[in-house]
């Protein structure tokens, strides 16, 4: 499903974020990816999410190498690949369901389906009540819905989150975190990067990666 | 369809930006308007001063008729030449007495008609430069029976010279002109594309197709360069019945030129906006 076989990642100014970096990720796996803050998590979702191509090695997603997918064609990946961040990074000044209904038209949704497509993903994410909501007048947590709702608009293979409680409280991340856990019931693979050991701790059948100064330090499946 | 449903959505989303930028567009376009004005006027007059430009040949008063018929048909065939109009002594004499009222007496009591006959030869327009009337003047010249060829020749070197500085400074100020022109409507077609670079984001993220991301964009910049063609049409219209009311008469410019410049606009909006959508599809 992914696979980083190798890489690393240097940039011009800031020198080496990833350092020879290999791991493997399965389908239905839940993953937690931790470390410090510069260690190489945002990099690595980066990489995953073929927003950046690595300075050496491959990344495989779900049968597209960075080896061969062009910029032109990256919205291949983009359609497997659920992307949520810490930010949520909505669009202000439409509510809930034009959100999730915006990635649905833009990816060639029909008009017809899209709005009743966009009803159920806020119902799966539990906003159904709040969907003709602006989301500036959400909560982060629900915020961070509408973002997981969207997210998950093109049925994707693998959901990455990238700090995805960071800008939440304890009651929110619980919400969030048992959503992602539904949502890696059904089949899907979830690959989360986050510093908090709280929340890795709380989430022992998950597997965990430790990135420290762009190298994989711990991997809970071949350290078992 | 999508496209240009996005493109009026936009419009309607953020109608103070895009007016701005259609704003900008016009004003960019009215400057190249003006400049057309002025230029379109200044050709005017330089072909109306050139109609002016004239040989006349003066003949000796011992010529035979059969000669003079020889020399109008030879420098008739001149290809350069539209008309040869031979005026003879008489004729001479009533246009002096005519075009000379004060001096009306004198010619009516001279015994002898002081004036000589002559022909006046008149080039076709687009051949009235100094080349040819120096070549058409020495092959006058070459009949034994010419006194004299006339043509103004201070007058003619200056108008040319006016003609060449005309020419060269239309070029620069119009290049000049047309860069700033690009550069005001590619600066306020990536600002109104700056401010939508979050939608731009989401949309890559979620896997939309660059063509699918650009063709709204591109549509919005042939509408903001429509909008503001035509605006600039109006605005340079006004300026026109302006100057014409209360300064001095000018002419209007011509249609083809008013639509060259509002599809200069049109395309110009879609380049700036394509080249503007290009940096934001890299950055995701």
């Amino acid at each position: 499903m992914i696979k980083l076989t190798n890489v690393s990642k240097e940039y011009p100014k800031r020198g080496y974020a990833l350092r020879d970096v290999s791991f493997h990720i399965h389908k239905g796996e839940f993953v937690f990816l931790t470390g410090h803050s510069g260690s190489g998590k945002t990099t690595t979702m980066r990489l995953v999410h073929m927003a950046e191509r690595p300075t050496s090695g491959e990344v495989r997603v779900t049968g597209f190498s960075s080896e061969l997918v062009s910029s032109r064609d990256v919205w291949k990946v983009r359609r497997r690949v659920g992307y949520v961040f810490q930010d949520f990074r909505l669009l202000p000044g439409r509510t809930a369901l034009e959100n999730v209904a915006f990635a649905l038209e833009v990816t060639g949704t029909s008009r017809r389906d899209m709005m009743s497509r966009a009803q159920r993903l806020l119902s799966q994410v539990g906003l159904s009540p709040k969907s003709g909501a602006l989301v500036n007048e959400l909560s982060g947590g629900e915020q961070q819905r509408v973002a997981i709702a969207r997210a998950l608009a093109n049925d994707p293979f693998v959901l990455l989150a990238d700090e995805p409680t960071g800008n939440l409280d304890d009651r929110a991340t619980r919400g969030i975190m048992d959503l992602f856990w539904e949502i890696n019931a059904s089949g899907m693979a979830v690959l989360m990067a986050t510093h908090d050991l709280e929340i890795v701790r709380r989430y022992t059948h998950a597997r965990v990666l430790e990135l420290d100064d762009g190298r994989v330090v711990y991997d809970s499946v071949t350290a078992a | 369809m999508h496209a240009l449903r996005e493109a009026l959505a936009a419009v309607k989303r953020a109608p103070l930006l895009t007016g701005l930028a259609a704003a900008m567009v016009a004003l960019a376009l009215y400057v190249l308007g003006l400049f057309g004005l002025a230029t379109y006027n200044l050709r005017l007059a330089l072909s109306a001063i050139e109609e002016r430009v004239e040989i006349v040949v003066y003949l000796r008063d011992d010529v035979r008729q059969s000669e003079i018929d020889l020399a109008q048909n030879e420098l008739s065939e001149i290809p350069e030449v539209a008309r040869v109009s031979y005026v003879s002594k008489r004729d001479a004499l009533a246009r002096a007495q005519q075009d000379l009222p004060e001096f009306a007496d004198l010619f009516s009591t001279a015994e002898v008609n002081p004036l000589p006959q002559s022909f006046e030869i008149e080039l076709r327009p687009g051949a009235r430069n100094q080349e040819v009337v120096d070549r058409v003047s020495a092959a006058a010249t070459a009949y034994p029976f010419v006194e004299d060829v006339r043509f103004g020749r201070e007058w003619v070197e200056k108008l040319f010279t006016l003609r060449r500085v005309g020419a060269a400074t239309t070029a620069v100020l119009g290049a000049a002109f047309f860069m700033v022109a690009a550069l005001i409507i590619g600066t306020a077609l990536r600002i109104a594309i700056f401010a939508r670079r979050d939608e731009i984001y989401i949309m890559r993220l979620v896997g939309a197709k660059n063509g699918f991301i650009r063709r709204p964009f591109l549509l919005e910049g042939a509408l903001s360069g429509l909008v503001g063609g035509v605006f600039a049409w109006l605005l340079t219209y006004l300026s026109y019945r302006g100057v014409y009311a209360f300064l001095f008469a000018v002419a209007w410019i011509p249609t083809g030129w008013i639509a060259v410049g509002i599809v200069a606009g049109m395309l110009f909006g879609v380049l700036a906006s394509g080249m503007a959508i290009r940096r934001h599809l890299r950055e995701v």
